[in-house]
């Protein structure tokens, strides 16, 4: 965190006994940085798994709208973009394996591939989104309000949770941009990695989170 | 010890560089004290407003009929005061200002794991709190909802729903920013030694806390998303007209807002284990029980939330499930208060106003939480439910219990945070004040929410005037006990005597260093070998002599 401290001598006590015992430097704590962002995790899991919560009591209620509304997304383009992000989550972990074994380059290259990966799912993202919209089938259009409550709901979740599922990617880019620059600085490095490691951290569970968002909204039946 | 020469009050660790402005000094401090003072200040200017709106509804009800606002204005009035007192006031409460002041000096750090993040959660506050607030001044003015923004009716309002949901999202944000840095902190920071049953109990309360705050924040977070998502593109998920479902949201909501009753009253309980036995000179009883029956009201607190929604169509076996559950929670509540008053048991007690305003919150809160089991139960709520026993119920636990308690802590640990004493008999008139207005103000309003005055209503039937005129006069009586505490205080502040560093003879850590602490709070960090509550023969026991080391806590970069 802060410079100044952070290569300090660590700050050593005793007890009655005359044993020595190192007190946590809060600015410069390798654990606590990971169990701050385990938290935060716990947080984002909370967020997504009220959705898939509401999703699955729609689905109960509603099975033979919300099956009929699976086949209208395009299952090839969801399996694409399963794939670009699990070969997205490899490409992170590595850029983290690369820095901490000291070869920088290699890891900046691997987050710039991670970085392309993301944009290429969002773009087919996108283009799934604008085909729903141009056939007429967004929130509130007068196309899908004429048709079933299931498939007003099916969509109405699948736009909600695929969009915040998409924010998240978009932060995500941002995040490694920021990581790259701190790279470049030098304030991260193969001895300061935990920022990196968060960031691969936060990229496994946007991962996680679309492993079960594409089996609900395309492969049921 | 009073050989200190600067405190955090003379200098500061920043973010943006250095500021000679004494201003940005203060807003820019990642300092985990001056935050606790910043969040204190802003959470009682809107207390004050709150408090304020209240008045006015009460003024409103004093004589049936129309006086002063129409029905309109008086759904806005009790949304805002719901809102302000909910999520600016009660909800950032005692974690952001005694628990953020006290939280690393307990535990022997120097300050919280994320101070930047510290920080961070204080501007978001801000920024919640300014959303809210614009949204008064613009298009129909603030929400009318009440605080549950239950759907359908929050989606079809003309009001400023989307802005009262943002700000909420917001404040959610920063609630749960602190609570990760609480957490982080207790495990990562405690004084070597201080394995976590040598923890000061207030700690416990905090850690259960944050819990809380982590785990049910982001469930209303995304509930409060859904509903304005609702109203923008109407997503249908809680619209009945798409065949959405308006009760999904109330579970949604009470996922979140049940457990959000606890995160208030957890530290509150807290702050009573800590006063409770510094004056009555005794170990605390059941160190254990109270530590783990926090950590117990938290869990189950998530298993209750059904009980807000009998009347909104549950089956019988669920409203029965929750039923249970619910009287499970006063199992560790009533731990807790076995263990207060076995301490208080053949102690020689020093009714100092710390300690009177904790004695005197267990009669309230006893109230407050019994008649909490009155509604509780399923047959009996269906009769009271939405009526002004509940209203009388909810204040009695969060005003007389939470808020009470708030106020005995602002009287223990303001020696310490100030480094000067207030007066005590001035202190004690106070409380008398205050505890009989909050009687006279709340009582009544058991027996019209049994004789069926329903909650939220701006106008009421003749027979129910008797209790809205005791209870509106009441709450004058209260708001001169309010006003007398503030003064009480300031003059504390401007011509206290020096309290020195250990004015109750406490044995926590806090105590054990100057006040006002230091930068950075401990000179040489304590190797913490005993309980934090122990006693000999009425005295308390000193481990610790942390003299200071003026070279530590100022090394850095200011």
């Amino acid at each position: 965190m802060s410079e100044a401290v952070a290569n300090a001598e660590p700050e050593i006590i005793f007890d009655k006994d005359g044993n020595p015992h190192e007190v946590v430097d809060f600015n410069n704590d390798y654990i606590g940085a990971k169990l701050g962002f385990w938290l935060f995790l716990f947080t984002e899991i909370m967020i997504f798994g009220a959705l898939f919560l509401v999703f699955g009591f729609y689905f109960i209620q509603h099975q033979a709208e919300f099956v009929e509304s699976s086949h209208d997304l395009n299952r090839l383009l969801g399996g694409t973009n399963t794939f670009i992000l699990l070969v997205s989550a490899l490409t992170m972990g590595l850029s983290l394996v690369k820095l901490r074994n000291g070869k920088v380059n290699a890891a900046k290259r691997y987050i710039w591939i991670t970085i392309i990966l993301a944009l290429v799912f969002v773009t087919i993202k996108y283009f799934e989104w604008s085909h729903e919209i141009h056939l007429g089938i967004y929130p509130g259009s007068p196309t899908l309000d004429a048709m079933e409550n299931g498939t007003k709901l099916f969509f109405g979740m699948y736009f909600t949770m695929t969009g915040l599922h998409g924010l998240h990617i978009l932060i995500g880019v941002g995040v490694m941009l920021w990581v790259l620059s701190l790279i470049n600085n030098g304030k991260v490095n193969s001895k300061e990695f935990v920022v990196l490691e968060n960031t691969a951290l936060y990229w496994d569970l946007v991962h996680l989170v679309w492993v079960f968002l594409f089996p609900l909204f395309y492969l049921i039946y | 010890m009073s050989n200190v020469k600067t405190t955090f009050y003379d200098k500061t660790h920043t973010v943006f560089g250095h500021h000679e402005n004494k201003f940005l000094q203060w807003i820019f401090s990642i300092d985990h004290k001056r935050i606790a003072i910043l969040y204190g200040v802003v959470m009682f200017v809107f207390f004050a407003i709150a408090v304020m709106v209240a008045l006015v509804m009460r003024l409103e009800l004093f004589s049936p009929g129309q006086d002063f606002i129409g029905p309109d204005t008086y759904n806005q009035a009790f949304t805002l005061h719901g809102v302000i007192m909910i999520f600016l006031f009660i909800i950032p409460g005692i974690p952001a200002t005694i628990g953020n002041f006290l939280l690393p000096l307990q535990l022997g750090a120097r300050d919280v794991s994320f101070p930047r993040i510290n920080l961070l959660s204080w501007w978001l506050y801000i920024l919640g709190a300014v959303i809210a607030v614009t949204s008064l001044f613009i298009g129909d003015g603030f929400a009318d909802t009440g605080w549950t923004f239950y759907a359908p009716y929050s989606i079809k309002t003309g009001t400023n729903v989307v802005m009262a949901l943002t700000a909420a999202f917001i404040l959610g944000f920063a609630s749960i920013l602190t609570g990760i840095n609480f957490v982080a902190t207790i495990h990562r920071l405690r004084a070597p030694g201080m394995g976590f049953f040598k923890m000061p109990l207030m700690v416990w309360a905090l850690y259960s806390t944050s819990w809380i705050q982590i785990l049910a924040t982001p469930v209303i977070g995304i509930s409060l998303i859904m509903v304005m998502l609702e109203r923008t593109f109407g997503i249908g998920i809680f619209d009945p007209t798409k065949g959405g479902d308006p009760v999904l949201l109330e579970h949604m909501f009470w996922i979140y807002s049940h457990p959000a009753v606890y995160l208030m009253i957890l530290p509150a309980f807290g702050i009573a284990s800590e006063i409770v036995p510094t004056f009555c000179r005794k170990p605390i009883f059941g160190y254990h029980a109270i530590a783990i029956s926090s950590a117990m009201i938290a869990g189950v607190g998530y298993l209750v939330w059904g009980h807000h929604m009998y009347t909104s169509g549950e089956s019988d076996t669920i409203a029965l499930i929750f039923s249970a559950l619910t009287f499970f929670v006063a199992v560790p509540t009533g731990i807790k208060f076995f263990d207060w008053i076995a301490t208080m048991y053949k102690a020689s007690i020093d009714f100092k106003t710390p300690m009177l305003w904790a004695v005197g919150t267990f009669v309230t809160f006893i109230i407050g939480g019994l008649t909490g089991l009155i509604v509780a139960s399923v047959g009996v709520d269906v009769y009271l439910h939405d009526t002004y026993f509940v209203v009388a119920h909810f204040h009695y636990a969060i005003l007389g219990g939470v808020v009470f308690l708030m106020f005995a802590g602002f009287h223990y640990w303001f020696p310490k945070v100030t480094g000067k004493m207030y007066d005590d008999t001035r202190g004690k008139r106070v409380f008398y004040i205050i505890f009989v207005g909050f009687n006279m103000l709340w009582f009544p309003m058991f027996i019209a929410g049994m004789l069926g005055m329903p909650r939220r209503y701006f106008d009421y039937l003749p027979e129910f005037e008797i209790y809205h005129k005791i209870a509106t006069i009441g709450s004058w009586i209260f708001v001169v006990g309010l006003i007398y505490m503030v003064y009480n205080l300031y003059k504390g502040v401007k011509e206290g005597e020096p309290a020195g560093p250990n004015p109750w003879n406490a044995t926590t850590l806090e105590w054990q260093i100057p006040s006002p602490p230091q930068l950075e709070n401990f000179g040489t960090i304590p190797y913490v070998d005993f309980m934090p509550y122990e006693y000999k023969e009425g005295e308390p026991v000193h481990h610790m002599d942390l003299s200071v080391d003026e070279s530590k806590g100022d090394s850095s970069h200011e």
